[in-house]
C-alpha cells in the first residue's frame, strides 16, 4: 500500500492503477485519484441517503462520506471481512469520498498501449468502466470510471 | 511626527464619534431646541476636528471645522435648526465617513475637498458670520500629487457602452412603464480625469447627483463596485428621469475632476442595432468591431467577452450583475470582494477587562489541575488513580468554562450593526416620502463577532423591505384608520442557545394573492400548483432569487435581489428566516441564529442502537410517557402534556432505523421547541449530556434536512446531530 504514496505520476504514456477486487472481478483505480487507503471501520449510517451511500466515518478527525461500490454497481451487499478496505478518493468538486472494496491487491503500471478505451469495446447499457487494461501476464483489469462513480444520482 | 501607530485608535474613535454625531443629530431633528444635544454635538465635532488635525488629515479637519462653525451658531441661538441644515449635516457625516473609509483603506484621506458641502455649510451661517469664517481656508492645498499609473485606454471606446449592460425582463418592463409615464431612459458614461486620486469619491458624487435627478436602475460596474473603486476610469449608468438628456449630462459633468460625460437614449437591443445602422459614420473603427461582436440577437456572450477584454474589474462587475439569477454565486463573489482589499488594519475587538480577568482565572485553574495530576503521578500508586480521576473532572469543568469565557470575549452587542439603522430609515422615509418610525429594542443582545459582522446586510435588506413594500403611504394609512406614521420594529433577544431577531412593520402585510399571480405569471409555479400551495409556501417563494412583487422598481428595493440574499446569508450562518404576515396588518420577519458556531452542548440519545445528539438549546424537557397517553388527532399522534398538545415524532421512523420494534409500555420523549411550537421526539434511551464539536457533513447534509452535522465522539465513532427545528 505504501507503493501508492511512493510513485508519483510523471505522465509519460504510463499510468498506475491500484488493483482491487469486487466479488470475483478485478478493477483498477487510477492512483492519481487516490488519497489514502484505510481499514474497514464502524460506519455511521445517515438517514435519507441513497442506498449506495452507506454512511460516514471518522478519518483522522474529519467526517468522510463512504460509498458502497457493490451497491452502486448493482452487486450484492458488502460483507465486511478482514480484507475489506476503504479507498479514499479525491474528487475535484465535492471533497473526498470513501469507497468500500473487498480487497486491495497491488499496484500495476500500464502503458497507454495496454489500455483499450471503452468506446472501442462497444459495451451496451450503463457502465462504470472507462477502459480495460491488459497485463503482461494476460490478466484483464476493468478500469473504473471515477467520474461516473462519484457522480450523484437522484435517488 | 509619525502618527501611523495611532491610526487604528484614530479610526476606532472616529467611528465612535461619527456614530455619536449621527445619533445626536437625529435627536436634534426631533428636538431642535435641546441644549444638551447641541452641546454634545458641538463637543463631538470639536473632538473630531482635533483628532483629524493631530493626524494630519487636513481636509477632514477643514470640513469638521466648518461644521463646528455652524454648530457654534446653533448653540449660541443665532441659527435656528431647520430640516435643510440637518440634511447638510448628514451629508457632511457621509463625507466624513468617506474620509474614514479612505483612511482605513489607504491610510490617506484622499483628495476630495467636498467644496460643495463646505459652501452649503457656509450658506447656512447667518450673513455676518460670513466675514468671520473664510470660505475654504485650506483650499490652496489642492494637490499636485503624482497621478496614479493607469493602463492606457482608448477614448473612443466609451461610445455606447451602456448598450453592453444587460437587463432582465422585469427591469425592461419598468423602463417601458416609465416611458409610458412620460419619463425617458438614458445611458450615461462618465469618464473621470486620469489624475484624479479618489475616483470612488468622485463616482459617488456622480451617483448621488444623478440619483437626485432620476433613478439609477443599472450600472456597470455595480454601484457597490463603483463605490469600492473597482473600475478603471469610466463607468456606465442606466437612468430613468423626467429631465432631458442634456440636463442629465450637465448635472453629472458639473462635478469636478470629471473628464467627460457622454449619454444617449437607452434602447432595447433590437431597436438599438437599427438605430446604430442608420448612422454608421459615428465611430468608424470601433463600430465595426462591436457590430461584429454584437449581432442583434445573441449578444449576451460577446458583450461579456468584450467587457472581459476591456478591463478586468468591469468584467467582474458584468458577471456580478448578469448572475443575479444564481444568488449563491453572486453572493459568494460579493463576500469575496468585501473580504479582499478592505481593512488595512487588523480586525480588532474591544473586550471588557472583566472578561479577560475571568479568562486569566480559568487559565490559572488549568495550571493548578495540571500540577495536581503531575503530583499524583509522582506520588504513591494507590492514591494516584483517584486523584487523577478527580482532576480530570476538574479539568472538564475548567475547559467548559474556558470555552464559554472565550466565546463570551468574542461576543459583541448587536448594537454595532443596528445603530446605523435609524439614520438609514430616516433617509428612506425622506426618499419615499412616507412617514415612519423605527423602534429598536434588545440591541444589547450579544452575538459572536463574526455573526454580527455578517448580519448588517440582511437586516438592512429586511428593513428596507418593510419601509418600501410593507408600509403604506400616509393617505392609505389614514384611510385605513391607522396611525399616519408607520412603525417598524427591530427586536433582538436571546432564547436558549440562539438569538432571535425580529423585524416587524405595521404596514400592509404580504399580499399572498399577488405572489400567487406573479409566480404563475413568471412561470415559477403552474396554475395547479398555485391553487394547492399553502399561504406559507407561497410566502416562501419570496425568498427565491429575483422574485419581487413590487410593481415599481425603486432604488430602495424591488429589484428582486434581496430576500434570497438574506436567506442564503442567514443560512450560511446556520440560522433561519421565518415570515409571518397578515394582510392589512403588517408582516414580521424572524431571524433565528445560533449564538455560537463551533461547539455546542447536546443531549446524546440512542435510537435503535444508533447515537444521535440533540442540541440542548432546543430541548424543553424530557418526559416519560405511557403508551395509553398517545392520542390520535387528524391522523397524527399527539400527547397531551400538562395541557399542551404536542405532535409525537417517532424518531426511528423518521430516521429509518432498521429492525423490528417492540411496543413498550413506557417511552422516553424529548420535548423540543422552535419558537412557540413544540414536538415530542420519541427515543429509546438517554445517554447523557455531552459537549461536542460540530463537523460539517458537506454536500450530503443537504439531502437530509433534519441532520445538521456530525460530531466525533470520544471513542472515535461518528454521531449525527439532529436539527430539532427541522423535525417540528
Amino acid at each position: 500500500m505504501d507503493a501508492v504514496a511512493e510513485n508519483k505520476q510523471d505522465h509519460s504514456g504510463k499510468s498506475q492503477f491500484i488493483v482491487i477486487r469486487l466479488d470475483n472481478e478485478q478493477y483498477g483505480i487510477d492512483v492519481r485519484f487516490v488519497e489514502n487507503i484505510v481499514r474497514m471501520q464502524r460506519i455511521t449510517r445517515v438517514p435519507k441517503m441513497p442506498k449506495y451511500l452507506v454512511g460516514i466515518i471518522n478519518l483522522r478527525g474529519e467526517v468522510l462520506p463512504v460509498m458502497s461500490l457493490r451497491i452502486k454497481m448493482g452487486l450484492e451487499k458488502d460483507v465486511y471481512e478482514k480484507k475489506t478496505r476503504i479507498i479514499v478518493l479525491k474528487t475535484q468538486t465535492e471533497g473526498n469520498l470513501g469507497v468500500i472494496v473487498d480487497e486491495v491487491r497491488e499496484v500495476v503500471t500500464l502503458e497507454d498501449a495496454q489500455v483499450d478505451k471503452i468506446d472501442d469495446l462497444k459495451l451496451e447499457g450503463k457502465t462504470f468502466v472507462s477502459g480495460v487494461g491488459k497485463r503482461e501476464n494476460g490478466d484483464l483489469i476493468s478500469l473504473l470510471d471515477l467520474g461516473v462513480i462519484t457522480l450523484e444520482e437522484n435517488a | 511626527m509619525d502618527v501611523s501607530q495611532y491610526l487604528d485608535m484614530f479610526l476606532d474613535e472616529t467611528k465612535e464619534h461619527l456614530q455619536n454625531l449621527s445619533d445626536q443629530i437625529m435627536r436634534l431633528e426631533e428636538n431642535p431646541e435641546d441644549a444638551d444635544t447641541i452641546n454634545e454635538i458641538f463637543r463631538a465635532a470639536h473632538t473630531l476636528k482635533g483628532m483629524a488635525g493631530t493626524m494630519g488629515f487636513t481636509r477632514m479637519q477643514t470640513l469638521t471645522h466648518d461644521m463646528e462653525n455652524v454648530f457654534s451658531e446653533v448653540r449660541s441661538g443665532k441659527l435656528k435648526v431647520q430640516s435643510q441644515i440637518i440634511d447638510v449635516f448628514f451629508n457632511c457625516l457621509d463625507a466624513l465617513d468617506d474620509y474614514v473609509q479612505n483612511i482605513q483603506n489607504t491610510s490617506d484621506e484622499g483628495t476630495d475637498d467636498h467644496e460643495d458641502l463646505i459652501k452649503r455649510l457656509n450658506d447656512c451661517l447667518p450673513k455676518e458670520g460670513q466675514a468671520v469664517m473664510p470660505g475654504t481656508p485650506y483650499k490652496k492645498e489642492q494637490p499636485a500629487q503624482p497621478s496614479v499609473p493607469e493602463v492606457k485606454q482608448e477614448e473612443s471606446q466609451e461610445t455606447n457602452k451602456w448598450d453592453e449592460i444587460e437587463l432582465d425582463e422585469a427591469i425592461w418592463a419598468a423602463i417601458d412603464e416609465a416611458r409610458a409615464d412620460g419619463d425617458e431612459c438614458y445611458g450615461l458614461n462618465i469618464v473621470i480625469q486620469e489624475k484624479c486620486l479618489l475616483k470612488a469619491a468622485r463616482a459617488f458624487l456622480v451617483l448621488r447627483t444623478v440619483g437626485e435627478k432620476g433613478e439609477i436602475i443599472a450600472s456597470s460596474p455595480s454601484t457597490q463596485d463603483i463605490e469600492d473603486e473597482k473600475f478603471d476610469r469610466d463607468f456606465t449608468l442606466i437612468v430613468i428621469s423626467n429631465l432631458s438628456l442634456e440636463e442629465m449630462i450637465k448635472a453629472a459633468s458639473n462635478i469636478s475632476e470629471i473628464e467627460k460625460v457622454t449619454g444617449g437614449v437607452f434602447l432595447r437591443p433590437g431597436e438599438r442595432s437599427a438605430s446604430k445602422a442608420s448612422k454608421p459614420e459615428a465611430e468608424p473603427i470601433k463600430e465595426e468591431q462591436s457590430s461584429k461582436e454584437q449581432p442583434a440577437k445573441g449578444q449576451e456572450q460577446p458583450a461579456k467577452e468584450e467587457a472581459l477584454q476591456r478591463s478586468i474589474p468591469s468584467a467582474e462587475a458584468m458577471e456580478g450583475t448578469a448572475t443575479t439569477q444564481a444568488p449563491s454565486e453572486a453572493d459568494a463573489k460579493e463576500k469575496k470582494s468585501v473580504s479582499t482589499g478592505k481593512h488595512l488594519g487588523n480586525k480588532t475587538i474591544r473586550v471588557d477587562i472583566e472578561k479577560l480577568d475571568e479568562l486569566m482565572n480559568l487559565v490559572s485553574e488549568l495550571i493548578i489541575a495540571k500540577n495536581s495530576i503531575v503530583a499524583a503521578t509522582q506520588s504513591g500508586q494507590m492514591a494516584a488513580k483517584s486523584i487523577v480521576k478527580d482532576n480530570i473532572e476538574y479539568l472538564e469543568r475548567v475547559t467548559t468554562n474556558l470555552h464559554e469565557a472565550v466565546m463570551k470575549a468574542r461576543m459583541v452587542p448587536i448594537e454595532t450593526v443596528t445603530n446605523k439603522f435609524p439614520r438609514m430609515i430616516r433617509d428612506i422615509a425622506k426618499k419615499l416620502d412616507k412617514k415612519m418610525e423605527l423602534y429598536i429594542s434588545g440591541e444589547d443582545t450579544e452575538l459572536d463577532r463574526t455573526v454580527v459582522d455578517e448580519l448588517g446586510d440582511p437586516l438592512m435588506h429586511l428593513l428596507r423591505n418593510c419601509a418600501d413594500h410593507g408600509l403604506e403611504t400616509e393617505e392609505v394609512r389614514m384611510k385605513r384608520g391607522k396611525n399616519p406614521v408607520g412603525s417598524i420594529f427591530l427586536n433582538a433577544s436571546q432564547v436558549g442557545n440562539s438569538v432571535v431577531i425580529e423585524v416587524r412593520d405595521d404596514g400592509n402585510g404580504i399580499d399572498v394573492d399577488a405572489i400567487r399571480r406573479k409566480a404563475v405569471e413568471r412561470g415559477t409555479i403552474t396554475q395547479e400548483q398555485s391553487e394547492t400551495m399553502s399561504e406559507k409556501e407561497l410566502i416562501d417563494l419570496l425568498f427565491l432569487p429575483s422574485f419581487s412583487t413590487a410593481k415599481q422598481v425603486t432604488d430602495v428595493s424591488g429589484r428582486g435581489v434581496g430576500l434570497d440574499v438574506v436567506k442564503s446569508k442567514i443560512e450560511s450562518l446556520s440560522g433561519e428566516v421565518e415570515v409571518k404576515s397578515k394582510l392589512g396588518e403588517g408582516s414580521s420577519w424572524t431571524i433565528r441564529l445560533p449564538m455560537t458556531l463551533a461547539i455546542i452542548q447536546t443531549l446524546m440519545v440512542g435510537v435503535g442502537g444508533e447515537k444521535y445528539a440533540i442540541p440542548l438549546g432546543s430541548i424543553q424537557s424530557i418526559e416519560t410517557v405511557h403508551f395509553g397517553e398517545i392520542k390520535t388527532v387528524q391522523n397524527k399522534q399527539v400527547i397531551n402534556l400538562r395541557g399542551v398538545v404536542l405532535p409525537l415524532v417517532r424518531l426511528y421512523e423518521v430516521l429509518e432505523v432498521e429492525g423490528n420494534r417492540i411496543q413498550e409500555e413506557e417511552m422516553t420523549v424529548v420535548v423540543v421547541k422552535k419558537g412557540d411550537r413544540y414536538a415530542g421526539l420519541m427515543i429509546d434511551e438517554l445517554i447523557g449530556q455531552l459537549e461536542i464539536v460540530i463537523k460539517p457533513l458537506g454536500k450530503y447534509s443537504k439531502q437530509c434536512k433534519f441532520i445538521s452535522g456530525a460530531t466525533i465522539l470520544g471513542d472515535g465513532e461518528v454521531a449525527l446531530i439532529l436539527d430539532a427545528n427541522a423535525l417540528i
